[in-house]
């Protein structure tokens, strides 16, 4: 054996080491939390092993059927769900104006759009929470502790993400086609449902789907301007080991439950996260 | 046919969502900033107090003390994660089997929500049950307790943000390897240069934009951490782990001390401004390097 195909077969072997070693650092908390989600208080406080043949499935049950946890999964549904449709749904009107019209400052616009990701929550959940309690009332109606409140609130950092991905998109649909159309004397809701829905609805599924895991994941916002009625499922895990104090085999059952999504899409969105969490300043 | 109204029509409730969950608090904190207002304080309602609040926040130790906190948190984190991303990005410019199944679960800890991570971590290095404290004290007799120890806690914290955001750093700094011209390290490899030279005088160069880029992100983004240190740590002990963050939405907001929290939110926002004028300042001369 030649020394350079020695060092390239060493550099197979050491590529190999370092992702396998990576992968394992990766997956072992996730792991963790899966065994302690998987055992009973009294298998708990034995000697640690990260072998689990039981499933002690009460830690799944219970937090289940509680009628407030119930409430809070309720809750991050609705809220995930409406907030990626509203998203979408404003994103694609909005990427198809700036894609499509020549508008005064269009540019501009764009970049502000954008910029509205770098809200820091630690800095605007003062403001906001004033906002929804005393300012943006309407008789006793207020936005505070409400589900719409939250919907809304998730565009700060979902819409120009969403934004930014179909930008791309639409400028990659040619413009003769709908051109054509609107000769043709179609209206302009034909040319978006009949012709660049279906076209961008690739993109448009992985603006939805990665919307939905990012206010699934929210907390901050949540915990500040929610109280009882529109707590989310990460409000309820923050919950668990502040009040009710140490039942660690429950916490990690929901903890468990809150990465659902995240383990389902990961395969789908792994090559678009980037896009998302740089707001496009790095193309992945 | 493509009148401009519209186009203005279908960008404007775009333009009114995000006029109200961002222009608005944004407006508002700047005029908050300008009161004294405290539902707990004797005068009741709005008084204008001018910059006092800001006067007060330029002596306030405790606040100074969890920005230079987070400051310096970011700073290692953010360090010790280029230096990991980058041999990881590194090794994935090449193809080899199962590339694609490593660089997809090296993903996954970016789509966890951040209080899970926090609760893993806190599952990982509670006393009692966890598998750190135990095979630590087990092997190498350490008694490791986050609870405890300032300095554990802080090791832990840092260390949890290297697991979550790495991850990041090596996908944009990868899209940066593979975006890059072949042409100047044949040259250089013809002019004889080794490996250290090339690393010195191209790579880095010529990736100058993008690291910087992630860099300022990655900065921004430590500066509104909240979730997972609250999760692992509450900020403690003592005040150890307590960032700007925790320490504007768990020590100044329950006081409700308003107008003195607005005016602290707005040194936050003013860093987080700065830094994002420096992204964007870093994007347009890549773009205009490109276009010329």
């Amino acid at each position: 054996m030649t020394r350079s195909t020695f060092r390239k077969r060493l550099g197979r072997v050491g590529v190999y080491i370092i992702w396998i070693v990576a992968t394992i650092l990766v997956l072992l908390p996730i792991y963790w939390m899966f065994v302690v989600s998987a055992r009973s208080r009294v298998e708990l406080f034995d000697a640690p092993t990260f072998i689990q043949t039981t499933f002690f499935a009460e830690n799944y049950i219970k937090p289940l059927s509680n009628p407030t946890f119930q409430r809070y999964l309720t809750n991050s549904l609705i809220v995930a769900s409406c907030n990626a449709l509203l998203v979408t749904f404003l994103a694609v009107l909005a990427t198809y104006a700036l894609s499509r019209w020549r508008l005064k400052g269009d540019q501009s616009i764009f970049f502000w759009t954008i910029s509205n990701r770098m809200a820091p929550p630690a800095a605007f959940m003062l403001p906001l929470f004033l906002l929804f309690t005393r300012v943006l009332k309407i008789g006793t109606f207020s936005l505070f502790d409400t589900q719409i409140g939250l919907i809304l609130l998730y565009c700060i950092f979902n819409l120009p993400f969403a934004i930014w991905l179909l930008k791309g998109i639409m400028d990659g649909i040619p413009v003769e086609l709908d051109e054509a159309a609107l000769v043709d004397g179609a209206s302009l809701t034909t040319v978006l449902t009949k012709i660049i829905v279906p076209l961008a609805a690739p993109g448009i599924a992985i603006t939805a789907v990665l919307s939905w895991v990012f206010a699934w994941n929210e907390y901050l916002f949540a915990a500040t301007l929610t109280s009882v009625n529109a707590r989310t499922v990460t409000t309820g895990l923050a919950e668990f080991v502040t009040v009710t104090g140490t039942n660690w085999g429950q916490m990690a059952a929901i903890s468990m439950i809150s990465l659902l999504p995240a383990l389902l899409f990961l395969a789908l969105v792994q090559k678009y996260i980037v896009v998302g969490l740089t707001f496009g300043a790095v193309k992945g | 046919m493509r009148s401009s109204r519209t186009g203005w029509g279908l960008l404007v409730p775009t333009l009114i969502i995000l006029f109200i969950t961002g222009v608005l608090p944004f407006l508002y904190v700047i005029y908050i900033g300008f009161f004294d207002w405290n539902i707990f304080s004797a005068k009741v309602g709005m008084v204008f107090a001018g910059v006092n609040n800001y006067r007060r926040l330029v002596f306030d130790a405790d606040f100074l003390s969890a920005l230079g906190r987070t400051v310096s948190f970011a700073f290692w984190a953010v360090s010790i994660e280029f230096v990991l991303g980058y041999i990881l990005a590194r090794t994935l410019v090449k193809d080899f089997r199962g590339k694609t199944f490593f660089r997809t679960i090296h993903a996954l800890p970016l789509m966890v929500a951040p209080i899970a991570v926090g609760a893993t971590w806190r599952l990982l290095t509670i006393p009692g049950f966890g598998p750190v404290p135990y095979f630590l004290s087990k092997w190498f007799g350490i008694d490791y307790n986050i609870g405890r120890y300032a300095d554990h806690a802080i090791l832990t914290v840092v260390l949890m943000d290297i697991w979550h955001w790495t991850p990041f750093v090596t996908l944009v700094l990868l899209a940066g390897l593979t975006s890059m011209p072949a042409e100047p390290f044949e040259q250089a490899l013809v002019d004889g240069a080794n490996r250290w030279q090339m690393f010195r005088y191209i790579t880095i160069p010529m990736m100058m934009p993008i690291i910087l880029t992630t860099f300022f992100i990655r900065m921004m983004d430590a500066l509104r951490v909240v979730d997972e240190i609250w999760m692992l740590t509450g900020g403690g002990p003592g005040t150890a782990t307590r960032t700007v963050g925790i320490h504007i939405w768990r020590v100044v907001f329950p006081k409700t001390d308003y107008g003195y929290g607005s005016a602290m939110s707005l040194l936050v926002l003013y860093f987080t401004l700065v830094l994002s004028w420096l992204v964007y300042t870093v994007m347009t001369s890549r773009s205009q390097e490109v276009s010329q």
